[in-house]
């Protein structure tokens, strides 16, 4: 799952823009509790991930979200003693002891779930729609040797997980038993050091030895997508967070359930969703 | 005034008891284009590390002498800062671009100058257009292929528009299409752009013809340095490894010998030696006779990547106990998916796969085997001996040079039973003409079916009885070795392109068999 230049809003859209978006999202998810709001932000993510282009590899991360959930809302519901309705005793269990599960810690423990899916989509949709150059780029103005430094690791994942490939490869074509994990990582080892001195003397013949901090001046002019998704995430934020203070979306698990679901529930979470993908109405301009 | 000046430099790598470079002196003039030529471990690329300033700052060692590149000394100056006026590309394109698309890794050494983003922005289009990589520039490096990240590795050298540009084998990966349109690129950005190119081969045969001069580096000293021609006539005499095969043809008949296929050509004709063009023949049989057994078979095999392309198609071939066939195409055509499919590391999507035995692979980097610490530990005593390797048993591996250590993952790969088929991918890799004689002498002396993938059209005639050609996972020709490798231009010998095919000769000896035996040939 890496970054791929596509044509889509969200792709043509400055690193600076599309970061703030989806940092919008995961406020969103981490301020709201009530699980019809929490809902549309999931939904507005995977929404998101469609229209940029990415379905397919947000689908996938979604199979990795989705267990993660049901973990953490299992978990919530055996350990978690809060709660009046118990819907099931499990009696004396060891560890846990005396285990009752209530209604509360399991809907509970399901919005922490669903909170957690939407972190790790969001952060799918991050890896997938945002060109992690210029994220570094972004970041060099405040630590330029940090961000390099990210940016050579990242160089040498890939590298360095075809090496391993190929060193798997080449010990399936030795004839009889394979050589111990304990060769194998010494000889990782070795062709680690090697490539990474590889890389390193690149980057010096580039210049990094001697890089010096880019002037400040006008960059690229501020596109409709650049601008259309900032204040996209600029609102998306001020709604979740103002929404939150103003107590719009009520939600308490314990001691017993208290849900709001009146049309204003309804409305913030239409209006969150249609917020986060507005910026994908506009198509013009967002080949590459 | 020169561009590049060595005084009298020596250089020693740390931990090594012999110098790599050993008091060499030398000028470079701007706006040329120098080859330096000499066998694996001479020096050369050492040689183009002291311009960059790597050595010694980098590498370390000991380092006495003077460089001064662009009238900076490189003991004050290091590579960070010899990057505005050098610009280096190494061999292997894929450590060598950091970035994760191509427009980053062109913007990238200008950021580290500190250019203003219009800057950067025109420093990118005009190293893209130069190198016809514009259509690329939003694409992701991880996508590229071989060919590709290198042109794109160059054009991070260049977007600098530094003075001098070094290259340590840069066509070393890539197929002969895609090398021989680097080095014409070269060229032209030399004589465009008055760029001084120092540029380190050895397929010089692919190089010569386009060089202004040319540096012959041995143990370390400058052993030659003049002109092309100089060049070839003095390696005729002193290192006949360096000999392109088109000098030894035209020496072999008398010639003075010079670089290049058109300038061979005008020289022939000017002897009136100009084979006949009807008496094309194929020379030579095949190994493998009809009635002999098959030892790999492949049955309509396709190999469809999910949701990717499809790289092998339906492809069909039959390889007979004891042929020697060298497996040719360009990147990507589906050459080591074969060799993969045949040793059972891969499985067809469709179609079958049928062998007499067992498929030993020696894959592309002969350092992926090596895993113990000695080379007694890596394969039976008996291999070793097999493949020269008696008495290097306490050694450790990754001590090995080159050539043995390519001989050590032949001997592991084949180990005590000699298999059916042995298959080798791209083995001449980086490998000087001395190491390609060596291995192509011992391949001939192995009692299995051989397949080797290979770009290198002159290995193949040195070693292989057949040639099967793939373009896009298909077969796209299939014959004996003088019959495909003398019908083209890029997947064919020097001495076939400068006979133009005639008569099947595809080695210099058989080009002035040939040559000698036309009615026409006036002697010399």
């Amino acid at each position: 799952m890496t970054y791929r230049a596509r044509a889509s809003p969200l792709h043509a859209a400055r690193a600076a823009a599309a970061l703030l978006w989806c940092l919008a999202l995961v406020v969103a998810a981490l301020v709201q509790s009530n699980p019809i709001v929490l809902g549309s932000v999931v939904l507005a993510i995977l929404a998101g991930g469609v229209a940029a282009g990415v379905r397919r590899d947000l689908l996938r991360a979604l199979r990795l979200a989705l267990p993660l959930a049901i973990t953490i809302a299992v978990i919530n519901a055996l350990v978690s003693r809060n709660g009046l309705t118990v819907i099931w005793r499990l009696g004396d269990l060891p560890v846990l002891g005396q285990t009752d599960v209530t209604l509360e810690a399991t809907v509970y423990g399901g919005i922490l779930g669903l909170r957690a899916a939407a972190l790790v989509l969001c952060g799918a949709l991050y890896t997938l729609a945002v060109d992690p150059d210029n994220v570094l780029r972004l970041f060099r103005r405040f630590s330029f040797r940090s961000a390099l430094t990210a940016t050579i690791a990242t160089r040498l994942v890939p590298v360095l997980l075809r090496d391993s490939r190929r060193l798997a490869e080449a010990q399936r074509c030795r004839p009889g038993p394979p050589p111990g994990r304990l060769e194998l990582m010494r000889a990782t080892t070795a062709g680690v050091f090697d490539r990474s001195l590889d890389v390193a003397a690149a980057l010096e013949v580039r210049g990094y030895g001697a890089a010096r901090r880019p002037p400040r001046g006008s960059g690229a002019p501020w596109s409709r997508h650049d601008l259309a998704f900032a204040a996209s995430g600029v609102a998306v934020i001020v709604v979740a967070v103002a929404s939150r203070a103003a107590g719009l979306a009520p939600f308490t698990a314990y001691p017993s359930l208290r849900l709001g679901a009146g049309p204003g529930v309804w409305a913030l979470a239409a209006a969150l969703s249609l917020l986060a993908l507005a910026p994908f109405a506009d198509r013009r301009g967002i080949e590459r | 005034m020169s561009i590049v000046e060595f005084e009298s430099v020596t250089y020693r790598y740390p931990g090594r008891a012999r110098p790599a470079l050993d008091g060499v002196s030398l000028n470079i003039e701007p706006g040329q284009l120098v080859v330096i030529a000499g066998a694996s471990g001479s020096g050369k690329s050492t040689l183009l590390r002291a311009v960059s300033g790597l050595v010694p700052h980098f590498h370390g060692g000991e380092f006495s002498g003077r460089v001064q590149v662009a009238g900076q000394d490189t003991r004050s100056s290091g590579p960070g800062e010899l990057a505005t006026e050098v610009g280096t590309l190494f061999q292997d394109p894929e450590t060598q671009v950091v970035m994760g698309t191509v427009r980053a890794e062109l913007a990238f050494p200008l950021e580290n100058q500190g250019w203003g983003q219009a800057a950067i922005a025109r420093g990118v289009e005009e190293a893209a257009l130069a190198l016809a990589i514009e259509g690329l520039l939003d694409r992701s490096t991880a996508e590229l292929s071989g060919g590709e990240l290198q042109r794109v590795a160059l054009g991070a050298t260049l977007a600098g528009r530094p003075k001098v540009v070094c290259l340590d084998e840069p066509t070393s990966q890539l197929d002969p299409v895609a090398g021989d349109e680097l080095i014409g690129l070269l060229r032209r950005l030399n004589e465009d752009g008055d760029l001084t190119v120092l540029l380190a081969e050895h397929r010089l045969e692919r190089c010569l013809g386009t060089a202004d001069r040319v540096v012959a580096m041995s143990a370390g000293r400058v052993a030659f340095d003049g002109s092309p021609e100089g060049f070839l006539g003095w390696a005729m005499k002193t290192a006949p490894a360096l000999a392109t095969p088109g000098a030894r043809l035209l020496s072999g008949l008398g010639l003075p010998p010079v670089p290049g296929v058109k300038r061979a050509r005008s020289a022939l004709r000017q002897r009136g030696l100009e084979p006949d063009s009807g008496s094309f023949s194929t020379r030579g049989k095949q190994k493998g006779s009809q009635s002999a057994q098959t030892a790999l078979k492949f049955d309509r095999v396709w190999h469809e990547i999910k949701e990717g392309p499809a790289i092998l198609r339906s492809l069909s071939l039959v390889a007979k106990n004891g042929e020697r066939i060298a497996l040719m195409g360009r990147n990507g055509a589906g050459k080591s998916t074969l060799l993969r499919h045949a040793a059972g590391l891969m499985k067809p999507t469709r179609g079958k796969i049928q062998t007499s035995g067992r498929v030993a692979l020696l894959l592309q980097n002969p350092t992926d085997y090596l895993v113990h610490d000695t080379v007694a530990q890596e394969a039976p005593a008996a291999a070793l001996k097999r493949f020269g390797l008696a008495g290097f048993e306490s050694w450790h591996p990754r001590d090995l040079s080159g050539g043995e250590k390519q001989r050590l993952a032949l001997a592991i790969v084949i180990g005590e039973d000699t298999p059916a088929v042995l298959a080798l991918d791209e083995p001449t890799r980086g490998m000087d003409r001395h190491f390609k004689h060596e291995l192509a002498e011992l391949i001939k002396t192995i009692d299995a079916t051989v397949i080797v993938a290979t770009h290198d059209p002159e290995f193949a005639a040195a070693f292989a009885d057949r040639v099967v050609l793939l373009a896009d996972g298909r077969v796209i020709a299939d014959g004996m070795t003088s019959e495909i490798l003398s019908g083209g231009t890029y997947f064919a010998t020097e001495t076939a392109r400068i006979l133009g095919g005639a008569g099947g000769a595809l080695l210099p000896e058989q080009g002035i068999a040939l040559l000698a035996s036309t009615p026409t040939a006036t002697p010399a």
